[in-house]
């Protein structure tokens, strides 16, 4: 079915709407702060400062938003494939599994740059393989992904909250976690890369997986629009008819897809894990893969709207932490709801203000219309 | 008479454990049948615990603490449907962002107004949905068999629990034998049947979604105001989505739901019952594996193992007419 | 002097650019049968659809019985006693015939009541015009003529006066459609006014009294039909005298290139869609397969082609078989000299928010000429687009564009284009004109004569038997899955209608 919106130019489609729906966001955000007594516009400097006042706050709000290109990444290509994976916290909680027995193995007999390409290894093959079960069953006996992911993530939860306790924990320990990495299990940290530009940071999680992160970034991007699988795989998402008569498996796209995000969302577990925590731990994705939704939302599945996408959610993690110590009214949540606002706008709501803006644009300059046709949709 | 004795105590937290998964199960019948898929319950549920928590807490009374939580779950689903029927935007999608905004603002708000670290005041007796006592519950305790399964099992639920129960069979009624019922099936097979008989689809659907609203509504108050005295936050812990999955599991049926959610209920409670202790034969079995065990068996129904879940045709798909 | 049922004035409908409904006029009859014909997309279900209130026009006033109407709403357009058949039935397909009858038309909040009342309205029916239909069957267990049957209830139970009927026969066999056309003619004598509309102009002339002609969405002329001709029609219809032969020259057949033999094709549900089916075509000749839309031509293509699976049978494209009831791959086939123009392109044969030149390599995209080993050439591909879009002038002339945002001409022309220019052994085509534009209509059956002259086997699929008449060197004509009957390129429309409508090979011929 073709969109049942009239066409708008590139730059108010790709542009202005994002931003008018993340103001409205915004907008509705400091609603919720003025009706816990505190001024939003108070609470909106105190985020932004906390969250890029200083090189330490930088250094924190890009090992946040590290973790959320990844996941961001993750559900873009499985949107580009018309398929909504729900399931990105369970993949990297499983990825995270991955990066630590690599870890776990190898920490005392290799160096760090040895056991990184094998971490990475383990973390995309433990988060595609917790994909690909989803993804078999939507495409060999069509169960519907978006509900067999939300039940993995609960699946994964479970399995893992047992390995930890029953297996991973060392002897005689309390707490159910692995035991704490050797050097050759840290990765190096990244904030001699602000110092250089001036900022001192005293000490933050920041480290080299945000690089990993933009390499991904930029992959996924190739991969897209540059190679023959990406174009199969938009093709699919796009027409499923026109796929089969292209001669494209549904089967194989589908699986593949599934794989690839499931990979990406996996590796997402390499920046806690071995990147900060240098342990795997209960529930270290904290919300991450849920985050990733929003973030391909407002990036629309662009990797280049994801990288920024995923640095605005860093910062307001960061920020909204520092928001906590300020504001006490305001913990860490309202980025949970700023977050859902995101999504309400940004997604469900994207076309509430299309046909409005469509007619002011129509009246302004009736010429600019009707040339471009909107892509991609997600779901 | 031991052995039977707690076999009557796990059915009785069986019921208890059951009643949220039911009540939010036959609120997500309702949106999906008019073809709305519905996500969001999760979030429903917790902002209508939460509602119910504090109202009854300010006012003391539980009937508030109901009304509370019905408007504002009422109101979160008109949001879902102001998104996926109005806007025709992608229905997941919103239900994904409602559950998240539930989720924030029950724990800022709850912060803010009571701070007590996210909870809502305790509730004495007044706030709460205290337990009914059938008649002569007492009298016939001591009749052997019977005597006990009326007076622990039957007897001595709240209000809610029998709402819940009662509930199905009017579902299964409103569906199957009233006028609004089969507007409701037929928007969800097939949305062009129903505008061309001259029926506002929009209409329709938003009505299907009050529904769902009212009734986890009801799942959230039952949480804050009859399982426990007051709103804890996170209270409802994938109840929304475990009743998601006893929906699908039960075809979208209202009596297979109940059973639905009477055998995660059940699994529920065995595994409270059993944590610790092995089984004859089995041994021990993780705690883990019976928490999923819900989430194991859907995705297996799911994959067509064991039958095959058709979901509504139209669910998901926002109408359009065609051009 | 019979009075006015219906009168239309000025009415107007845009959709977006696209000028539905411009300005029309009608005046329809109590009591009659009006016919209303006009190609595809000449406006006629906008119109319709305005008249029973599920579109709103622009402009433009409507009376019925005399009296000055709104109609914004489908309910609205009932309470006015009128009901219409949609081209796409609108059932509930898990609903019994009785629910569906009733849905809307409930009356009371609680069902028995209702449904009891129904029942014996059914039944009363039944009786009055020979409308049997199980009331108790749940639709997906009905034949498609029975389901027509339950929207013509449908309509009769909220006691339509006035009564729409949008193509009615595209998907019926003969059989049916003559059942259809008695009851139409019988629901006339009991006084209902029936507006038919159709592209078919031998039923305009078998049932209507009254009929008007659409063109590119204006109301161009009205006739009695008893004072007009076919002929006459078609004229208005299309604009100018009809094309009934395309030149060309004698076909130089050659080697067979595609062999197809007793094929069998099912659909989803298990129906047999195409039966039994042997066919051959030759290098250098055009072979037409004639036949209602519905009768297993899109089937065969399909399983011909490699998009579906086949039960049995087998086909040889070049002497060497083709595999058909694996999993049937498309890409294997056009490596080896078969293009496929499908029937549906905006689903099928385009991805139509793609750019342009991303469709121009659709299904061809694993060419060495496209790609950098798993990457994309992108200059070689918009080369290569730019190239198609010169020789076959396709316009706008940008390779960049969103294929979406081309006409259907052009859209088809991109189709024609990609397939053409692989220098195919074997051409398969599917209604390469439908929703075209006239222009664009020439170029592609010239296009089509080309290939064959080049040596190249065509099998053509239309259900506009005028285009497979002039394009065919041989025509076969497909009757319930089954090949009924070969013809010539001579054959009359007469003679091809009647194995059309499935009447014996032996009974044609007498």
């Amino acid at each position: 079915m073709s969109a049942p919106y009239a066409k708008l130019p590139a730059w108010a489609d790709y542009g202005l709407i994002p931003l008018i729906n993340l103001a409205v966001a915004f907008l509705v955000a400091g609603l919720v702060v003025m009706l816990v007594g505190e001024n939003p516009f108070r609470a909106a400097v105190i985020l932004v400062d906390g969250a890029l006042g200083r090189g330490q706050n930088i250094a924190y709000t890009l090992y946040y938003a590290t973790s959320f290109i990844f996941t961001g990444l993750a559900v873009a290509v499985a949107f580009h494939c018309s398929l909504f994976n729900i399931g990105g916290e369970g993949q990297a909680y499983v990825g995270g599994l991955g990066v630590a027995v690599v870890c776990l193995a190898f920490d005392s007999i290799l160096p760090w740059w040895l056991v990184f390409p094998l971490a990475v290894a383990g973390a995309a093959v433990f988060g595609a393989a917790w994909a690909f079960i989803p993804a078999y069953f939507q495409a060999k006996r069509g169960s519907h992904i978006v509900i067999t992911t939300i039940m993995f993530n609960f699946i994964a939860a479970s399995l893992m909250v047992y390995l930890l306790v029953n297996v991973l924990k060392p002897a005689g320990s309390q707490a159910p976690q692995t035991r704490t990495f050797v050097e050759g299990g840290h990765l190096p940290k990244l904030n001699w890369m602000l110092e250089a530009l001036g900022l001192s940071v005293r000490s933050a999680p920041f480290n080299l997986s945000f690089l990993l992160a933009l390499l991904a970034a930029f992959l996924v991007w190739v991969l897209i629009w540059r190679t023959r699988l990406g174009y199969e795989i938009r093709m699919r998402g796009f027409s499923p008819k026109a796929a089969r008569y292209a001669g494209v498996s549904e089967t194989k796209i589908i699986i593949i897809a599934m794989l690839i995000s499931g990979a990406l969302a996996g590796m997402m577990a390499l920046n806690p894990v071995m990147g900060d925590q240098n342990r795997l731990q209960i529930d270290f994705v904290t919300g991450a893969g849920f985050v990733g939704i929003a973030v391909a939302l407002m990036g629309r599945s662009h990797p280049a709207g994801i990288v920024p996408a995923a640095i605005l959610f860093g910062m307001l993690y960061q920020g909204g932490a520092e928001l906590a110590f300020e504001m006490p009214n305001i913990s860490r949540d309202m980025i949970v709801i700023i977050q859902g606002l995101v999504i309400l706008f940004a997604g469900a709501l994207e076309h509430m203000f299309r046909p409005t803006l469509q007619a002011a644009i129509a009246s302004l300059s009736p010429r600019s219309m009707g040339a471009e046709a909107r892509q991609g949709e997600g779901g | 008479m031991d052995f039977f004795h707690t076999l009557i105590l796990l059915l009785d937290s069986t019921v208890r454990l059951s009643v949220p998964l039911l009540l939010a199960a036959l609120a997500g019948l309702y949106s999906e049948r008019s073809g709305v898929f519905d996500i969001g319950l999760e979030g429903k549920m917790l902002a209508g615990a939460f509602a119910a928590g504090a109202a009854a807490a300010v006012t003391g009374s539980a009937w508030a603490g109901l009304g509370a939580a019905m408007l504002i779950s009422i109101f979160l689903a008109l949001v879902h449907g102001f998104a996926s029927i109005t806007h025709r935007g992608n229905q997941i999608v919103s239900g994904v962002a409602i559950n998240f905004i539930a989720a924030g603002s029950t724990i800022i708000l709850g912060q803010a107004w009571f701070r007590q670290g996210g909870r809502t005041p305790s509730l004495s007796a007044g706030g709460r949905f205290g337990a009914i006592e059938l008649p002569f519950a007492d009298a016939v305790r001591d009749v052997p068999i019977l005597g006990e399964i009326y007076s622990e099992l039957l007897s001595g639920h709240s209000l809610l629990v029998y709402a819940a129960f009662l509930l199905v069979p009017f579902t299964w009624w409103v569906l199957f034998r009233t006028r609004f019922g089969l507007r409701l099936r037929a928007v969800g097979e097939n949305p062009a049947a129903v505008d061309t008989a001259g029926i506002s689809v929009s209409w329709l659907r938003y009505r299907a979604v009050i529904c769902t609203g009212i009734l986890t509504g009801m799942a959230g108050s039952y949480l804050s105001l009859a399982q426990n005295a007051g709103f804890v936050k996170d209270m409802t812990a994938g109840r929304g989505f475990i009743a998601l999955a006893a929906l699908i599991f039960a075809k979208w049926k209202p009596v297979p739901v109940m059973f639905a959610c009477l055998l995660f209920g059940f699994l529920d409670a065995f595994a409270i019952r059993v944590q610790g202790t092995p089984l004859p034969l089995i041994g021990q079995v993780p705690v883990q594996f019976m928490q999923a065990l819900p989430y194991v068996l859907t995705v297996v129904l799911l994959a067509g193992f064991i039958g095959k879940a058709i979901p509504p045709r139209a669910g998901g798909v926002p109408y359009v007419k065609e051009r | 002097m019979a009075h006015t049922a219906i009168e239309l004035n000025g009415i107007s409908k845009s959709f977006g650019a696209v000028h539905a409904n411009r300005n029309i006029d009608l005046k329809i009859t109590a009591g009659t049968i009006h016919g209303i014909i006009g190609e595809n997309g000449a406006g006629k279900s906008t119109l319709m659809s305005i008249l029973y209130g599920f579109y709103q026009a622009d402009r433009g006033r409507i009376q019925v019985g005399g009296k000055p109407v709104t109609i914004n709403t489908p309910s609205a357009a009932i309470a006015l006693g009128i009901g219409m058949v949609h081209q796409h039935f609108m059932l509930v397909e898990n609903f019994t015939v009785l629910e569906n009858v009733i849905l809307g038309a409930e009356g009371e909040a609680l069902l028995n009541t209702s449904i009891a009342k129904a029942r014996s309205e059914l039944e009363r029916l039944e009786r009055d015009y020979g409308l049997e239909v199980d009331p108790d069957a749940v639709i997906e267990d009905l034949s498609v003529g029975l389901q027509q049957r339950v929207e013509i209830l449908k309509a009769l139970y909220r006691g339509a006066e006035i009564l729409i009927l949008d193509e009615p026969t595209g998907v019926l066999t003969p059989a049916e459609a003559d059942h259809l056309f008695r009851i139409l003619r019988q629901l006339k004598d009991e006084g209902k006014t029936i507006i038919l509309i159709t592209h078919k102009l031998r039923e305009i002339m078998a049932i209507t009294d009254n009929v008007s002609v659409m063109r590119q969405g204006a109301m161009v002329a009205t006739r009695k039909t008893s004072e007009t001709t076919v002929e006459e029609l078609a004229e208005l219809m299309v604009g100018r005298r009809v094309l009934l032969s395309v030149e060309k020259g004698e076909a130089k057949p050659g080697g067979v290139m595609l062999s197809v033999k007793n094929l069998t094709v099912k659909d989803s549900r298990g129906v047999t869609m195409v039966d039994n089916v042997s066919l051959d075509v030759r290098a250098g000749e055009i072979v037409g397969i004639a036949g209602v839309a519905g009768n297993g031509q899109s089937q065969l293509l399909d399983a011909v082609s490699g998009v579906q699976k086949a039960v049995s049978g087998t086909v040889t494209l070049d002497g060497v078989p083709v595999a058909l009831t694996g999993e049937a791959d498309p890409a294997d086939l056009r490596q080896r000299g078969m293009a496929h123009v499908p029937e549906d392109r905006h689903h099928v044969g385009l991805v139509l928010p793609f750019e342009e030149n991303e469709n121009a390599m659709l299904g061809y995209h694993r060419q060495a000429k496209y790609l950098n080993g798993p990457f994309l050439d992108i200059a070689a591909i918009r080369n290569d687009a730019r190239e198609k879009i010169e020789k076959y002038d396709i316009r706008p002339a940008d390779c960049r564009l969103k294929t979406a945002n081309f006409s259907g001409g052009n859209q088809q022309k991109i189709v024609l284009a990609r397939e053409m220019e692989q220098d195919p052994k074997v051409l398969i085509v599917g209604q390469p004109t439908r929703g075209v534009d006239v222009g664009a209509i020439e170029f592609i059956h010239k296009r089509l004569i080309d290939m064959r002259d080049q040596g190249k086997a065509v099998l053509l699929v239309s259900v506009e038997l005028d285009e497979i008449r002039s394009l065919s060197d041989r025509i076969l004509v497909m009757f319930a899955g089954r090949i009924v009957g070969e013809r010539g390129p001579d054959a009359s429309e007469a003679e091809l209608g009647l194995l059309m409508a499935g009447v014996e090979e032996k009974e044609a011929a007498e």
